[in-house]
């Protein structure tokens, strides 16, 4: 579905009106497009506001602190699902370490309550920066500033043979909820002596160590429920851009027997019915299950909205307001962006966009009420198990030098894994307590 | 120096901007203190059963604790790390911020005989440093009360070990006491609200 703007534009004009259905779960790019409404939601009032789109690990974070710090501001949060399922953690689901989807699941009700933020429950289908609105399909919302923090969509185009239905054959995963089900349900299906194939993405992609992650998850499943099965982990990347010394350690000791990685292997085309993916058709990969995680881009909104940069991928910000330089007034955080970096850039992380977020709620405040913004400084921290009772972290400090973001301190965890059983305990308690920060 | 940094970082994003974004200010310590908050909760009232509160934490402990990680006197899993990314002056900001927050009572299940035992011989043997039953951070020293259970039986677990080192009259009450009576003096603390 690609889609020009002034089609785009047309579609919208003409079709206010139509019930809108199947928004809710987006499971790749393949869905009917989501049709605008052009009647004016909630008129805005005498009050400044703010309009955040997506609540997600960015979202939620920037309209929470925005009323933490300025109560005379409106927060209006849009958001398509009522439910938000995270990618964090989703892998211990996925390789059925954890039965319970509750565990990594919020809603908004208390976070609404809490902080006086208004929900509205719709997809956005236009960020209209000139007119300083955004068009949902529940009908036009009209802002003072806009931040918008809406994750990653795929650039599935580039894979030969992927349409609408691929996803539910090779589940992505990418994005968690049902996807994540799908993929579990295929692990638990496939009979022991079966291969499971997963094919991860060249960079940037959300969560440098999330396939790794999830390649020792799953080969813990198989090693302890399916014995005599494998998995190949095919990357893209020429070799492991993540925690490298630990993955691989973890690899080597633990998974020796029923793993492989294979780098520099980039899926170009996939063969739903003969199961199996293939690079460059010079070389075919055949699997009883196969993770598919296509190469990402900025979520479909920012491509809609003329948001992303000369790449056609990610989203270019100021390194300060995280204002686009394409839209005033509409501020970008967490996955979508293309940070100004010296060095590496953060990671497209929840822990990034949670740090990030508050800087664009202060720095967007310090522009409506006429004061200096002031200079990033956030952290990054990921998590990841290497078993069901062990975990290795990478641990990140950012800040501004030289109108540029860069990292002082970048550092993961010792390689003798003396630390692994602690970090475990630790990581899931940031889960539950940037979840806990997200929803209440 | 920090001025001259905002002077440079602003003229070259002057040089690009659209916002009409006056010159960035350093991060306040609200700001850099926000940071901590995914893993030490809003406002550093954790809700992690491993994670330590910082809420209500005085300055000092605060500030002597980062200083510690920094420079690996004291063991860490991940602070550590990251207090390499800050300076003095930065902790002292954060110091000052998490001193501020209210103190952040927890719901914890604690074995009741165990916390009254706690209780009977805290007065006698920590109370001088622990004021209030933990409630208050006098100094450098930690607020205990409500602590995670989890959290302070992994921290005794490193004084036991001798990789965190203890002040020296704490160790003095702290190494005469039992095993079981140390274990029960923290669900004491964790127990009080
Ligand atoms: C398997 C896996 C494991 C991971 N593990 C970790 C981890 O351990 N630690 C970590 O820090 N990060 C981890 N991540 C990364 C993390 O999930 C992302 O970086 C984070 O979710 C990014 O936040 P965001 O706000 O940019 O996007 P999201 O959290 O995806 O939020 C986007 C929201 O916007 C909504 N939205 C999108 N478009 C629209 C629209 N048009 N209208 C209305 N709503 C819209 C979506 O429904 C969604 O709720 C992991 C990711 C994966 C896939
Ligand atoms: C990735 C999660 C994480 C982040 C982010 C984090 N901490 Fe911690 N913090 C921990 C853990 C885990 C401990 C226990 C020590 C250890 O193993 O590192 C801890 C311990 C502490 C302690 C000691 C508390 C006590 O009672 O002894 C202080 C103080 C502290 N952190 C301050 C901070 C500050 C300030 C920040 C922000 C700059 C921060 N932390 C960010 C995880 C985190
Ligand atoms: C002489 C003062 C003093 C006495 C007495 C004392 N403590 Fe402490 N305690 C401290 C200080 C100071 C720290 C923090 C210093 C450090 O270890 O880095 C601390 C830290 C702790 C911690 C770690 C808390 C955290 O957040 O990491 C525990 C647990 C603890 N004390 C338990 C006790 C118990 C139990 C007693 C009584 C047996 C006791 N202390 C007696 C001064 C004291």
């Amino acid at each position: 579905m690609t889609f020009d703007r002034r089609s785009f534009i047309k579609l919208v004009g003409s079709a206010s009106g139509l019930a809108l259905a199947g928004c809710a779960t987006t499971t790749g790019s393949g869905d009917a497009p989501a049709v605008g409404k052009t009647a004016e939601l909630m008129p805005k009032g005498s009050a400044r506001r703010v309009v955040v789109v997506g609540g997600g690990y960015g979202g939620t974070i920037a309209a929470k602190y925005i009323r933490m710090l300025d109560k005379s501001i409106e927060v209006v949060l849009v958001e398509k699902s009522k439910q938000f399922v995270s990618c964090p953690f989703s892998n211990f689901y996925i390789a059925g370490m954890t039965n319970d989807m509750n565990a990594i699941t919020i809603g908004y009700d208390k976070l609404a309550a809490n902080h006086g933020i208004k929900m509205v429950y719709a997809e956005v289908t236009q960020i209209d920066a000139a007119a300083k609105k955004v068009v949902t399909t529940e009908g036009t919302l009209a802002y003072d500033r806009c931040i918008v923090s809406p994750g990653i969509d795929f650039r599935t185009e580039e894979i030969e043979g992927y349409n609408a239905k691929t996803a539910e054959a090779f589940p992505h995963a990418w994005k968690a909820g049902a996807q994540s089900t799908l993929l579990r349900n295929q692990l638990q299906a496939m009979p022991d002596g079966g291969t499971v194939v997963m094919s991860m993405p060249l960079t940037p992609y959300r969560c440098p160590p999330g396939p790794y992650e999830r390649s020792c998850l799953i080969a813990h499943y198989l090693k302890k429920h399916k014995p005599k099965s494998k998995l190949i982990l095919l990357d893209a990347n020429p070799d492991v851009v993540s925690k490298k010394p630990l993955f691989t350690k973890a690899w080597s000791t633990y998974y020796k027997d029923n793993f492989q990685y294979i780098g520099g292997k980039k899926v170009t085309q996939v063969n739903v019915a003969g199961k199996s993916v293939s690079i460059e058709g010079i070389e075919d990969f055949k699997g009883d299950v196969i993770n598919l995680i296509p190469p990402q881009r900025a979520a479909d909104i920012m491509v809609k909205s003329g948001l992303v940069g000369d790449d056609k991928r990610w989203c270019p910000v100021d390194a300060i307001s995280f204002e686009s330089p394409k839209a005033k007034g509409v501020h970008i955080i967490g996955d979508a962006t293309a940070l100004p970096s010296d060095g590496p850039p953060m990671p497209k992380s929840g822990y990034s966009a949670n740090s990030q977020a508050k800087f664009c709620a202060q720095n967007v405040l310090n522009l409506m009420n006429g004061k200096p913004t002031v200079e990033f400084s956030g952290i990054n921290v990921c998590y990841s198990a290497i078993s069901d009772h062990e975990s290795v972290s990478i641990a990140q400090v950012f800040n501004l030098q030289n109108g540029k973001i860069k990292s002082p301190a970048t550092a993961i965890s010792p390689a003798d894994f003396s630390l692994t059983k602690a970090e475990h305990a630790y990581g899931e308690s940031w889960l539950k307590n940037i979840l806990t920060e997200m929803s209440t | 120096m920090k001025m001259k940094k905002s002077l440079v970082s602003w003229a070259l994003v002057a040089g690009c901007t659209f916002s009409g974004a006056v010159m960035a200010a350093p991060p306040t310590p609200e700001m850099l203190s926000y940071a901590c908050a995914g893993c030490h909760g809003t406002n550093g009232g954790s809700a992690g059963m491993t994670m330590p509160s910082l809420a209500s934490q005085s300055k000092a402990s605060i500030v002597d604790a980062m200083k510690k990680f920094k420079s690996g006197d004291r063991p860490s899993t991940v602070m550590g790390r990251l207090a390499k990314g800050y300076s003095d002056a930065e902790f002292a900001a954060m110091g000052e911020f998490f001193s501020k927050q209210k103190f952040h009572p927890t719901t914890q299940m604690v074995d009741a005989a165990k916390a009254k035992r706690g209780e009977e011989i805290e007065d006698a043997n920590c109370s001088r440093c622990h004021i209030d039953q933990g409630k208050d951070g006098k100094d450098d020293t930690p607020v205990m009360a409500s602590q995670w259970l989890e959290y302070l039986k992994m921290q005794a677990a490193l004084y036991d070990s001798g990789a965190r080192k203890m002040p020296k009259d704490m160790a003095d009450k702290w190494n005469k006491l039992s095993k079981e009576d140390r274990e029960a003096l923290l669900h004491f603390y964790a127990s009080v609200k």
